[in-house]
């Protein structure tokens, strides 16, 4: 898009590429930044009785993550003398991108998405799924045997986790007829539960098993407790990861917070409605849009670190039991009952 | 065999005395198949400096060796140059977590060998002191076995519920780590005002974390199926290994020594329930401390209601000669069954003293128990069996 | 009959809870909790009551007393009396570096010369600065407390 039709601007084809790269190359970090500090340092430190950090920047420790951030780029660059010197510097950068290129199809207003793909549901759960291959590279190229355990249960992990939540979303695309976002959420907003257009009609009402499926197979794609066995801090210590630091471990931090961003963010879009309230239109979807968005990530990203603080972690071969054996049969009976439901009525 | 202090000309070496147990499983090493897994000295999982040499084949546990001793102290020689009181200094060290129920045996067996008895409200106070020890070290290993498992948040309500009868210990002995409060005849001090409303508040939010537990992690289906047939010991093979305490407990074994020993304290007064669980997985080994944690809770109340009133310190002579004799007394400490074997010829300090902690007996199990289980299963395990390093190695 | 909770949500309803309840932290050097007054923080020096018997420093499990001493001749109290001999204190260090804060100390004293105080902010920066003499262990008397009260029913009043 080149044009902005209400607010009569026009931007040159190059100016608006400029801006759509800035935009995507800012958004991951604070994204990673904002979600990091509320729900890590603070959320999960009040689950705890506890306060988290206050006196960074004066106001409540605000300023936490960016010293982190700041403290982790002017280390040492330490390879272990026996890795695999270029996979071992290329894992970290593998696994960040993945999350890069899912922000491209993800819309934050009628106008504001960097490209309106046919295809963006099914472009963005493929993408996201490149990130195993850096893990299995971080996990070799350590050359440490905590670190190749941890690789291999990542990946194994990583790969069982996708069908169930490719399901959900299948069942989401069938009753929004399109696989673009952008669509989903114009459906959304202009749908209504029995008569009532007050709300739309955000998709988790009827796919509340898509929902819950979606959380719990993101859960186990962004390695979080309780399916965080490739991390198990008080086994492996740190998994695949242990022996990276400074700023390619920064790289992993940020891909792990981003790629949690990226999945709420999807799991907003695909069933809580995205950047649409019922009402809001044109011009102030294009300003309030993003807000909107912003708010019902926070939500869903409440619900996912909720869980990651209270639950213990499943051994691995639960987790592939309950991949296999439960959620994949739930995802293809929620699909049959959606095909159902929607043929019928 | 150093090669800067070597031994003299003509002292014959005797080759096979230096083939130990670290020595043969470093050799091993060159074995193709198995990988070994050194959980070493420093380990988040091990708690303390214990070195589990494990070796495994893909995610099974083929043989596992524990290598202790990283945290000998060597208390029992330093008993040998020490007098009474100092000795009760330092054993509050060798379990750190409940300190106070250590001083607890040693003072027995030196008051019985001077056939003195403390004061009935010596006796209450210790009593309910040990009890709250007990507490403190159970609500750390209620929050912490949740932390091996991989939950975050009960390790931090274990500790933070923990402070308040820290608060405690201080406020009456003036440590909240190592009191130091047990003297021969009595205890050092009588409790300050306000201590017995304070204690009773206290035991109500332990047992309303008592509540939180259960709901945060037995009730949790994950916990249940992490734990839940790992790590069973069979009752007789608990008890031919030396385990005790709630390790033997949660087989089944119904045995306790504060109700089927000789009595000591004031457990004979007091009504309370055993709890046995018959099982003898992690998951009944968290459940019977569980209840146990609130079985102290009661205790406590019950001893505040009936503490008489008088003096705290029998009559003893300013300097203490304990006349001779030799004396065993073993007690029902959190851990386990912890017992002193004390010989005295006369002095103001014993002239040996043997100490027989639970925990070194509770993990002999190890090697046993360790067999088939795979690797994330081995941190349930040793998280179950709870035991200290400085009650292993003293 | 409530119907059972399935205990993951259970756990959830605990999380929350206390996430909606204030954290417990105090937030030290910003503020800071009293200890109780019993609390065995630094030991002090009164010095005008040792009389250089060397108890303290005979019993203490780590030898971290270090004492020194002499005797002096003080004039009769009255007309044709013999001169009496005084100990006088030449050296009183504790080093807290050693010091187990067991209490023995404080306890075999038998002329009340030493206390406990609930002060426990002396960290150094140098080891050997762990060495407190009389002179400072003089001035921790200041912060002994009085002796507390005891609870009902008991037969000794005050602190020993």
């Amino acid at each position: 898009m080149a044009t902005i039709p209400t607010l009569a601007l026009s931007i040159g084809w190059g100016t608006t590429l400029a801006i759509k790269t800035i935009v995507i190359l800012m958004v991951i970090p604070l994204g990673a930044l904002v979600l990091g500090y509320v729900f890590l340092l603070k959320m999960m430190s009040h689950m705890q009785s506890r306060l988290g950090p206050m006196d960074p920047g004066g106001f409540h420790g605000w300023y936490q993550l960016v010293g982190d951030g700041l403290k982790f780029l002017q280390k040492e660059d330490i390879m272990p003398a026996e890795s695999d010197r270029r996979v071992f510097a290329a894992a970290p950068a593998v696994v960040v991108m993945s999350t890069f290129l899912v922000f491209l199809v993800i819309p934050m207003g009628p106008d504001l998405v960097v490209k309106n793909l046919d295809v963006g549901v099914f472009y963005a759960l493929a993408v996201s799924s490149l990130s195993v291959i850096g893990v299995l590279m971080a996990g070799w190229a350590s050359a440490n045997k905590f670190a190749l355990l941890g690789a291999l249960r990542a990946a194994a992990q990583l790969i069982a986790y996708e069908l169930p939540l490719l399901l959900a979303v299948v069942g989401v695309v069938i009753q929004a007829g399109t696989m673009s976002l952008q669509g989903i959420v114009l459906s959304q907003q202009r749908g209504s539960v029995f008569g009532w257009g007050g709300l739309g009609e955000p998709f988790i009402l009827t796919q509340f098993i898509g929902f819950a499926l979606f959380l719990v197979a993101a859960q186990a794609e962004l390695t979080q407790t309780p399916f965080d066995m490739p991390v198990a801090e008080s086994e492996l210590v740190a998994g695949y990861m242990v022996e990276y630091t400074g700023f390619r471990f920064l790289f992993f931090f940020i891909g792990e917070f981003g790629t949690a961003f990226a999945f709420s963010a999807i799991a907003a879009t695909l069933f809580l409605g995205g950047w649409a309230i019922p009402g809001l239109h044109g011009d102030l979807a294009n300003i309030l849009g993003p807000l909107v968005l912003f708010t019902k990530l926070m939500m869903v990203a409440f619900l996912m670190f909720w869980v990651r603080f209270t639950y213990p972690r499943l051994r691995e071969d639960q987790l592939q039991a309950l991949a296999w054996k439960f959620l994949i049969p739930l995802g293809l009976a929620n699909i049959l009952l959606t095909g159902i439901f929607k043929v019928a009525l | 065999m150093s090669t800067t202090n070597p031994p003299a000309a003509g002292f014959a070496v005797d080759r096979s005395a230096l083939r130990h147990l670290a020595d043969a499983q470093v050799n091993v090493e060159l074995d193709t198949g198995d990988m070994i897994l050194n959980l070493g000295p420093q380990h988040p999982a091990t708690h303390g400096t214990l070195r589990i040499v494990v070796r495994l084949d893909g995610e099974r546990v083929v043989t596992a060796d524990p290598i202790i001793g990283y945290m000998h102290r060597g208390y029992e020689k330093l008993t040998e140059f020490r007098t009474y009181p100092q000795i009760t200094t330092l054993i509050n060290r060798i379990d750190w977590l409940s300190s106070f129920a250590n001083e607890v045996p040693f003072m027995d067996a030196a008051e019985r060998l001077m056939s003195i008895e403390a004061p009935p409200r010596a006796k209450y106070i210790r009593t309910i002191l040990t009890e709250l020890s007990r507490i403190a070290t159970f609500l750390l290993f209620l929050g912490e076995m949740g932390l091996q498992v991989g939950a975050l948040t009960p390790a931090f309500y274990g500790f933070r519920d923990r402070e308040y009868v820290l608060n405690l210990i201080e406020a009456a002995t003036g440590g909240r780590f190592h009191p130091n409060f047990n003297r021969i005849g009595g205890i050092k001090d009588d409790v300050p005002w306000g201590w017995i409303a304070e204690c009773r508040s206290t035991m109500k939010v332990v047992l309303d974390a008592c509540d939180d537990f259960e709901d945060l992690v037995l009730g949790n289906e994950i916990f249940e199926a992490r734990t839940r047939g790992i790590g069973i010991i069979p009752g007789h093979v608990g008890a031919s290994y030396g385990v005790s305490g709630s390790n033997l407990r949660a087989s089944g074994v119904d045995w306790d020594l504060r109700r089927d020993g000789p009595p000591y304290l004031v457990y004979p007064d007091l009504d309370f329930k055993v709890w046995t669980h018959p099982d003898g997985d992690s998951y009944s080994r968290y459940w019977v401390r569980l209840q146990e944690t609130r079985e102290s809770a009661r205790m406590v109340l019950q001893c505040l209601d009936a503490i008489p009133a008088g003096p705290i310190m029998a009559k003893v002579p300013l300097i203490i000669k304990v006349p001779e004799g030799e004396i065993w007394v073993e007690t029902e400490n959190p851990l386990g069954q912890m017992g002193y074997y004390v010989i005295s010829k006369g002095a103001t300090g014993p002239f040996r003293v043997k100490i027989r902690s639970a925990s070194f007996s509770n993990v002999s199990i190890v090697p046993w128990l360790l067999r088939g289980v795979y690797v994330p299963d081995v941190i349930t395990i040793l998280a179950s069996l709870y035991f200290i390093l400085g009650d292993i190695d003293r | 009959m409530k119907p059972k909770i399935p205990g993951l949500i259970g756990g959830l309803g605990v999380t929350l809870k206390t996430m909606l309840r204030p954290a417990v932290t105090v937030q030290y050097p910003h503020e800071k909790e009293a200890p109780a007054p019993r609390a065995r923080g630094v030991i002090a020096l009164k010095e005008e009551n040792c009389t250089v018997c060397m108890l303290c420093a005979r019993q203490c499990p780590d030898w971290c007393i270090y004492i020194e001493g002499h005797k002096e001749q003080r004039p009769p109290r009255r007309e044709g009396g013999r001169p009496r001999s005084v100990s006088v204190l030449d050296r009183f260090d504790i080093d807290y570096a050693l010091c187990m804060y067991c209490g023995i100390c404080v306890e075999v004293c038998p002329f009340d010369a030493l206390f406990w105080s609930p002060e426990y902010e002396y960290s150094e920066f140098q080891i050997s600065h762990l060495l407190h003499d009389k002179v400072k262990l003089g001035e921790w008397m200041e912060s002994v407390p009085e002796p507390e009260p005891l609870e009902v029913g008991a037969e000794t009043k005050g602190k020993k």
